[in-house]
């Protein structure tokens, strides 16, 4: 296990910010912390590295099987990006990628030589060799990042964590970044953890995605499992877009709205009542009724511009729905604003509430 | 034919917007005129009053006013004073300010009055607490006195009135600086395995000397001028307790005009030094502030 944190919990005065946490970290893996503002993930990252104290009697924290709770910062040897990128000012690239060597007590300390050979290597890594002499000030955003990720490999860190790495980047940067770290995330393979509040990005990127809400995880996973079996509520609606239906389990199916759908997880129940979810690519759109239970809605606004059509629509009920269809398919069915379509599901999610006692 | 219309307007707007921010000529010259007039009758005009009267009875008088004994010896202690409560007073403003910016801890914001309240004491005041405590009658003055230290009508009194009223310079300089400038370098250097001393000493020192050097000389300047609270516990004995600005007065009271300016006219132009020391300064900081501006896009 690269990274193993046993059951920890931080409190900030009367706030706690996380609530009894463990998580394991497969050598090698890339784990994305995924969460809204205030969910903890950072706090949970800054524990790892060592630059917050977990609550006194609060569990375990081990990098490689080797306790290091106690362990001071420094000797921990974690390589930490910032999300605002954190370079020292008054240095060069290369004196900032050359930091961690240099402070290094004089028996462990490389030579000059060495110091130049590595710092010149990572520089390479990071695509960055013409721009050793230059200060932080000088480069731009998705520069400087580079040089805090070489900064942070020069010291051999046995763990890499990244905070909202990507946060502070405009879009077309952080799109290229992403996809570079990922490559050579597959080239060095180190156990990395990177923070996110954005879920194309961690759906993206990592290996396996942890979702967090107030202080608690709300679901481990890979990509694919997070996004196709949420385990629960939070997770659905913090992973994009999604209609809400109240529904009712009878039998094996649920009903919602005008709608039915098989669903034999809860088969037995009479009248109880659940929570229904259904993404808008889920959701089929024709102009007619084609035998299906359907659900009747009035086209309010059509937004044509990319890969797919974003459809809102009112159901004769009255509430707001959204639906997205492929282009082909739109253009097909010939809508405008004011068109009835009739909607059916192809999929849909559904969490049961709590059978009353 | 829409082309020239749309250019018409936009043009419009432009020439709104700029009268918006700029004022009439007349306002503008009356308002430069004002601040130029007072600027000449309060700061110019005593300015070159000072030298003026200095050099009244020629170079050779201003040499020998300033070479009299007295005077050399005003001078001397001037420096010493400095050279000690500047000093001090820089350790200090880093610790507290490094301690109030980089860290949460109870009785933080009482520091920060405690730190302001020599700005807010009349110096006099100062130096008469001085005297109530290491007086003749004061509380600690017969004890000390006992084993032969002398506080008040010494230089040690001199010394401690003086580290009392420059103590906020340098402190006052850091705190929004450091407190600006965040933790965050100072986090990824102790990641990177440097020790406490190694992070302040190659991260911290580097970022604030600009502010820290603005500090020191506005505390050095108040240090060599001040009056006030070392005029209480100085005593004003010639050749041993006088400081440059009390050597002033006494000069100036006996009707040696001449000679008072002389040594006026030296504190005058350590105040230029400074003003000009301080802009140069000023800037540098500004410059060191900006770079971090740029990137920030916040979350």
């Amino acid at each position: 296990m690269g990274i193993e944190v046993r059951n920890i919990t931080k409190t900030f005065g009367t706030f706690t910010a996380l609530r009894d946490v463990s998580l394991g970290v497969a050598t090698g893996e890339l784990v994305a912390l995924l969460g809204p503002s205030g969910s903890g993930k950072t706090t949970l990252l800054r524990i790892i590295a060592g630059l917050e104290e977990p609550d006194p009697g609060s569990g375990a924290i081990l990098f490689h099987d080797e306790e290091v709770a106690r362990q001071r910062v420094g000797s921990r040897q974690v390589g930490f990006v910032f999300q605002h990128y954190a370079l020292f000012r008054q240095m060069t690239v290369f004196e900032n990628v050359a930091f961690g060597l240099r402070v290094r007590p004089k028996r462990q300390r490389p030579s000059r030589n060495l110091v130049k050979y590595k710092v010149l290597r990572l520089l390479k890594l990071v695509q960055l060799e013409s721009m050793a002499n230059r200060y932080p000030h000088q480069l731009s955003g998705g520069q400087r990042q580079r040089v805090a990720l070489a900064r942070a490999l020069a010291i051999e860190p046995k763990v890499l964590l990244l905070d909202e790495p990507f946060g502070a980047l405009d879009a077309r940067v952080r799109q290229e970044l992403r996809q570079w770290l990922r490559r050579l995330h597959d080239e060095i393979h180190l156990t990395s953890v990177f923070v996110t509040h954005d879920q194309d990005e961690a759906l993206e990127l990592a290996d396996r995605v942890l979702v967090m809400n107030e202080g608690r995880i709300e679901q481990i996973g890979t990509p694919d499992e997070v996004f196709h079996r949420p385990a629960t509520e939070f997770v659905v609606k913090f992973l994009g877009q999604v209609n809400f239906f109240h529904g009712r389990l009878e039998g094996d199916k649920v009903h919602f709205s005008t709608l039915a759908w098989d669903w034999p997880e809860h088969a037995g129940a009479s009248a109880q009542p659940a929570r229904v979810f259904v993404r808008p690519h889920e959701l089929d759109v024709d102009v007619e009724r084609n035998g299906h239970l359907a659900l009747q809605a009035v086209v309010t606004r059509i937004h044509s511009a990319g890969p797919n059509v974003r459809l809102e629509l009112r159901a004769a009920s009255g509430e707001p729905l959204c639906a997205e269809l492929t282009q082909e398919r739109f253009r097909s069915l010939n809508l405008s604003v004011g068109n009835t379509v009739y909607v059916t599901p192809r999929d849909v999610t559904v969490f049961a509430d709590e059978a009353p006692k | 034919m829409v082309g020239t219309a749309t250019i018409k307007r936009t043009e419009n707007v432009r020439c709104r917007a700029a009268a918006a921010t700029t004022e009439s000529r007349w306002v503008r010259w009356l308002l430069i005129g004002v601040s130029l007039t007072f600027l000449g009758l309060f700061l110019a005009m005593p300015l070159a009053a000072v030298f003026a009267q200095a050099f009244s009875r020629g170079w050779a008088m201003y040499v020998r006013s300033l070479g009299d004994s007295d005077a050399l010896s005003a001078i001397r202690l001037t420096l010493l004073v400095a050279l000690i409560a500047v000093p001090v007073n820089t350790v200090f403003g880093v610790a507290a300010a490094w301690a109030i910016a980089k860290f949460q801890f109870f009785g933080k914001s009482v520091l920060i009055t405690l730190i302001d309240l020599p700005y807010s004491v009349s110096p006099v005041i100062s130096g008469l607490v001085l005297v109530l405590l290491f007086g003749r009658q004061g509380w600690l003055g017969p004890w000390l006195e006992a084993r032969g230290i002398h506080v008040v009508f010494a230089v040690s009194g001199i010394v401690l009135a003086t580290l009392f009223v420059t103590f906020p310079f340098v402190a006052r300089e850091l705190i929004p600086l450091m407190q600006a400038q965040g933790t965050e370098e100072e986090e990824a250097a102790r990641l990177l395995g440097a020790s406490g001393w190694q992070t302040f000493r190659r991260v911290t020192l580097p970022n604030i000397k600009w502010g820290l050097l603005y500090g020191v000389i506005l505390c050095n300047a108040r240090a060599m001028g001040e009056f006030g609270a070392v005029s209480v516990v100085s005593g004003h004995i010639r050749g041993e307790t006088n400081t440059m600005p009390l050597h002033v007065e006494v000069l100036y009271n006996e009707y040696n005009t001449t000679a008072a300016f002389a040594v006026a006219s030296l504190l005058a132009l350590l105040a230029l030094v400074t003003l000009v020391l301080k802009s140069v300064l000023q800037w540098k900081t500004g410059e060191q502030l900006a770079p971090e501006e740029q990137g920030y896009t916040g979350d």
